[in-house]
């Protein structure tokens, strides 16, 4: 009665007695050879490997990912997440080059190579996951391009065919004038120099970023990149690889439902890499017993980080901001749990000076906006948009002429932003010496975290020693809006406990 | 054409009323022939002369005329109050879905009779479809272009499209916008987006590379005027911008067919309509924004130009084209630091201690000494006092960064950042100020250092004249002959930049045309090299 008990051939192998009677022979897939410690990830891989594989390596590479996009969050220099990573790397996703004779180098490439097509899978079905994979992809990508054996890069290198021209003798001698200047020639190199250098000419649409530092001279369309600035040409070109190639996996991914094995674990992996500036929505930070309401904004302001303070400041001062403040502080006010109805009462009495008409007619929306109260579809099922983070102020929308936003850290003068400190009740010489330091080396958040330390000294210590916060409540503040939400419970400490006690 | 019902009493004189195209019976009637007619033309002619809009026109503008004429005098500025002060700001930031808030006391009242007139007779269709087109058949570049049109009461219309410019010129004189805008080109026609439920395939494709400078950022530096106002000596800023981003664009980047806009009141656009520029994505527009901006940070930032050194090319080749606009245009004419609050601003961007202090006593003991002798002060005392510390190269460089931030322009960064970031057409009326949003020749340096806002040609100004050209046809020709029939903007001063725009957009379409002529060359070249040896014999 049960059939699968005897001991069957499997019907598809019956009639492998000669293959040319096969109607449909099993491809057979060359063995991946891999040359090069570093992969474009052109080929997807073919051979078996076990559920259990699938699921642990991907699992490893996606550990390793997180990782380092919370070292970008945190304003890591390359230096410091290098060393921050290679513990993590050496454990989780080790890749040796092939001068260390390491038995392991096909298993570890073999691990690499598959991983990375596993999340491609769980990462390609929406346009924001594709984006932020294909961006820490590439940071891990640039990561090990780094670490790489100058040799092997070379070969590397080669074996990309990457469409570029070199620039003759002839045209180097006659632009070398122009060519000194670029990034990487300072005042001490020469001509000599210049005509030495490998330089490569490239369309400066693929080199975006040289371009917008103005690293590279362009003429008539083209970008002169010198060797040294050569991995932008690559990285630029696996990022638009890799996305392409995402682009494609996100149409053939219908298909793969057929498999009903794989689908549980994708979507298991996509759910953990979620996003985590994306988390901050009124709720999540909204701080217990909180008189949270327009007019209460002034008593709160004392909690609010440096910028935010002088976007209120400005804000009072002047009655008006200007677009990208009313943006970054409408949400951080969203985010501290202000409703929509208080917020609109709260910029409606701030623009003093302006007609009702003339704010319905002009600012109403972009609140509204905001809170995804209108908009498209898209915007008013997720709420609107979220608060921003401090990677998102330090790096989009530098301030221009009569802004307010952005982080004072990053886009205040010394002097300027000294003033502002002491006017926040911040006059200790060796905070403010700490401050100017990591200014200086551009740990912006380091900065404010030394400035909220200092404000909250007492009541740090307090609970530190009370063991009221935990661990991950003295982490270092990356989020405007978890600088409130501690500031707001460290003050009202006292308070709270006794309202517990009561309780 | 759908006639509205010619019910409400006479537009001028109820502002409420004057929503959407009611109007006066007769003129209605009147006009509603001759747009028919002057379609019909349209439909029905020669290609390459542009003509079209103009049969039977003397008697009826007549008409049209008196009706403004007849009308209270009211003043446009006040009429349009307010209306444009938010766009500059940011203009699609908000990014209004369909309907914005808005109010119904407010908004255009006389204006929908005049500018009926413009948008009947005077607004530039074939060229602007073709402008947008390259081609003079419709293809999908215009078809699936959204256009979007700011009605009288504010409200806006967002993704409407059109098959061809006569549509397109059917359906702007029904709705009577105040300001068109032109966005990008999107893989489906706008109009059925609605239909797809994934945003990968409705998604804007391309659009001109656009630029965006605006007085109001120069208002900390300029000391003439303020906000919106301008005049012929602070429009100088605009022309030096244009200068440096027009030679940076043509001899960096490679672009050639770049138009520049005056946008009717205090600023400039520039649409760079190469193919290559036109399929840019939104990263490398930022890249470019990235490669102009040399001003950072806000008033809290001090010191606003930090460059590194030695100046990358474009830099010390802008610096060579601007230093002569910084002594005439600058020192001169705006005299930037001649109170001493401002000329400490200027010390305190001076690098040598001693140096500064000897300046700050020198212009102490002489209050109000003009920006040009100062700035001469620092050469002078730096050379005399020969203080030891002082760093000749320190100096030049402070001396260099001044200089930028005077005269290096200014961007709205928005604007060329995003690939589906709408801008005002080309040939609007502006609505604050009545001027013509005309392009701006930049042909020869002459012509386009001597393009003088304040006398671009208001809408008002060229009906009048016009007018004034029929009744000196009338009195003074006779019967010598049918000449060519003139276009009425021919009649007008309008004329020269509707000239330039035409040479623009055959530009345009010739290098379009040959490009894609070339492509297929390539394919056939030999079948092409087998048949020449045919021939050989």
């Amino acid at each position: 009665m049960i059939r699968q008990d005897f001991n069957r051939i499997d019907a598809k192998r019956r009639n492998v007695v000669d293959y040319r009677k096969k109607q449909f022979a099993d491809p057979l897939y060359k063995e991946t050879q891999y040359p090069h410690r570093l992969n474009f990830y052109a080929t997807p891989p073919t051979a078996d490997i076990t559920l259990e594989q699938f699921e642990q390596w991907a699992i490893d590479r996606l550990r390793i990912l997180a990782e380092l996009e919370a070292c970008s969050f945190r304003n890591k220099t390359p230096a410091e997440t290098a060393a921050y990573m290679k513990p993590l790397l050496d454990k989780y996703l080790p890749l040796d080059a092939n001068s260390s004779s390491s038995s392991q180098l096909h298993s570890q490439r073999q691990k690499d190579h598959y991983s990375h097509f596993i999340l491609r899978l769980a990462f390609s079905s929406t346009e924001e996951l594709r984006r932020r994979f294909a961006r820490v992809e590439t940071m891990l990508f640039r990561l090990r391009f780094q670490t790489d054996d100058s040799r092997e890069r070379a070969a590397f290198i080669r074996s990309l065919n990457i469409e570029w021209e070199p620039v003759l003798e002839d045209e180097k001698g006659e632009l070398s004038q122009q060519l000194i200047v670029t990034a990487g020639f300072g005042y001490g190199k020469r001509a000599q120099q210049v005509m030495d250098e490998d330089w490569y000419k490239v369309d400066w649409t693929r080199v975006p970023d040289l371009i917008e530092g103005r690293k590279v001279f362009v003429k008539a369309g083209k970008a002169y990149v010198p060797g040294p600035l050569q991995h932008s040409i690559i990285m630029n070109e696996f990022t638009r690889r890799l996305e392409r190639a995402l682009e494609l996996t996100a149409r053939a991914l219908p298909r793969l439902d057929e498999d009903d094995r794989l689908t549980p674990i994708l979507n298991h992996l996509s759910k953990n890499f979620i996003a985590p500036d994306s988390s901050y929505s009124g709720s999540a930070t909204a701080v217990e017993g909180a008189e949270i309401s327009a007019r209460n904004i002034d008593n709160l302001a004392q909690h609010f980080p440096l910028c935010m303070q002088h976007l209120h400041n400005t804000l009072r001062r002047d009655c008006h901001l200007k677009h990208y403040g009313r943006l970054q502080y409408t949400l951080f006010l969203k985010g501290i749990g202000l409703n929509l109805e208080e917020c609109l009462i709260f910029w409606r009495t701030a623009f003093k000076k302006i007609s009702d008409d003339t704010f319905n007619k002009e600012y109403r929306y972009n609140v509204r906006h905001a809170y995804g109260d209108v908009g498209g579809d898209a915007n008013r099922r997720s709420g609107g948009y979220s608060p921003f983070s401090c990677q998102k102020i330090l790096t989009e929308h530098a301030p221009g002429p009569g802004e307010a936003h952005g982080c004072p850290f990053r886009h205040f003068s010394m002097d300027n932003l000294t003033t502002l400190l002491r006017s926040a009740g911040v006059s200790d010489r060796a905070v403010l010496q700490g401050i100017q330091e990591d200014k200086e080396s551009q740990k912006y958040h380091m900065a404010c975290n030394r400035v909220f330390e200092y404000l909250h000294k007492t009541e740090l210590k307090r609970a530190k020693e009370e063991g009221i916060f935990t661990a991950v409540q003295l982490e270092t503040i990356v989020h405007p809006n978890e600088y409130f939400k501690r500031s707001y419970l460290l003050k009202n400490m006292s308070k709270q406990r006794d309202v517990k006690m009561e309780g | 054409m759908s006639s509205p019902a010619p019910t409400s009493p006479l537009a001028v004189e109820e502002p409420k009323a004057a929503m959407q195209p009611d109007s006066p019976k007769e003129v209605q009637d009147v006009e509603m022939t001759d747009a028919t007619e002057a379609e019909a033309n349209t439909n029905s002619e020669r290609p390459n002369d542009a003509s079209g809009v103009n049969e039977s026109k003397a008697d009826t503008l007549d008409v049209k005329l008196n009706t403004t004429t007849k009308a209270p005098p009211i003043k446009l500025e006040e009429l349009f109050d307010g209306f444009d002060s938010d766009d500059d700001e940011f203009p699609t930031s908000s990014q209004p879905d369909e309907q914005r808030q808005s109010s119904p006391d407010s908004g255009p009242v006389i204006s929908t009779e005049l500018l009926r007139t413009f948008y009947q007779r005077f607004f530039p269709w074939r060229y602007m479809f073709q402008w947008l087109n390259h081609s003079p058949t419709p293809t999908n570049d215009f078809k699936h272009r959204e256009f979007s049109l700011w009605l009288p009461n504010e409200a806006v219309l967002r993704y409407q499209s059109y098959t061809s410019a006569d549509e397109f010129r059917a359906e702007v004189l029904r709705v009577m916008p105040a300001r068109i805008e032109i966005g990008p080109v999107y893989t489906a026609n706008p109009k059925d987006r609605k239909l797809f439920r994934n945003s990968t395939v409705f998604r804007p494709l391309a659009k001109e590379l656009c630029f965006d400078i605006d007085l109001t950022d120069y208002d900390d530096i300029r000391t003439c005027c303020d906000k919106a106002k301008i005049c012929i000596k602070c429009w100088q800023f605009i022309t030096m911008a244009i200068k440096v981003l027009d030679t940076a664009l043509r001899d960096d980047f490679g672009f050639k067919h770049i138009l520049w806009v005056y946008s009717g009141r205090r600023g400039a656009h520039a649409w760079v309509c190469d193919k290559q520029a036109r399929i840019l994505n939104d990263e490398q527009r930022k890249a470019i924004t990235g490669y102009f901006e040399v001003l950072t940070g806000g008033q809290q930032s001090g010191k606003r130009v930090n460059l590194r050194r030695p100046l990358h090319p474009h830099l010390s080749r802008s610096l060579d084209i601007l230093k002569d606009h910084f002594q005439h245009d600058v020192l001169e004419k705006q005299d930037p630091w001649s109170d001493s609050d401002k000329a400490s601003v200027l010390l305190n961007q001076i690098p040598d201690p001693s140096l500064r202090e000897a300046l700050r006593r020198k212009w102490d003991s002489s209050p109000g000494r003009p920006s040009a002798l100062k700035w001469a002060d620092i050469d002078a005392l730096a050379q005399s006092s020969a203080s030891s510390s002082l760093d000749a190269k320190d100096l030049l460089d402070a001396k260099q960064d001044i200089v930028l931030e005077h005269t290096y322009p200014r961007l709205d960064v928005g604007v060329t950042q995003k690939l589906n970031h709408l801008l005002k057409s080309p040939f609007v009326v502006h609505p604050g100020t009545g001027r013509i949003c005309v392009p701006i020749d930049t042909r020869t340096q002459a012509a386009f250092e001597a393009f003088d806002p304040l006398a671009v040609p208001t809408l008002p100004q060229i009906v009048r004249e016009v007018d004034a050209w029929e009744k000196q046809q009338a009195t003074a020709a006779n019967g010598d002959g049918e000449g060519r029939r003139l276009q009425d903007w021919e009649k007008t001063s309008l004329k020269p930049y509707i000239e330039y725009f035409r040479w623009f957009v055959l530009g345009l379409m010739k290098d379009e045309r040959e490009s894609g002529i070339k492509r297929e060359r390539e394919d056939d070249d030999e079948d092409r090299m087998i048949k020449a040896e045919d021939l050989e014999f």
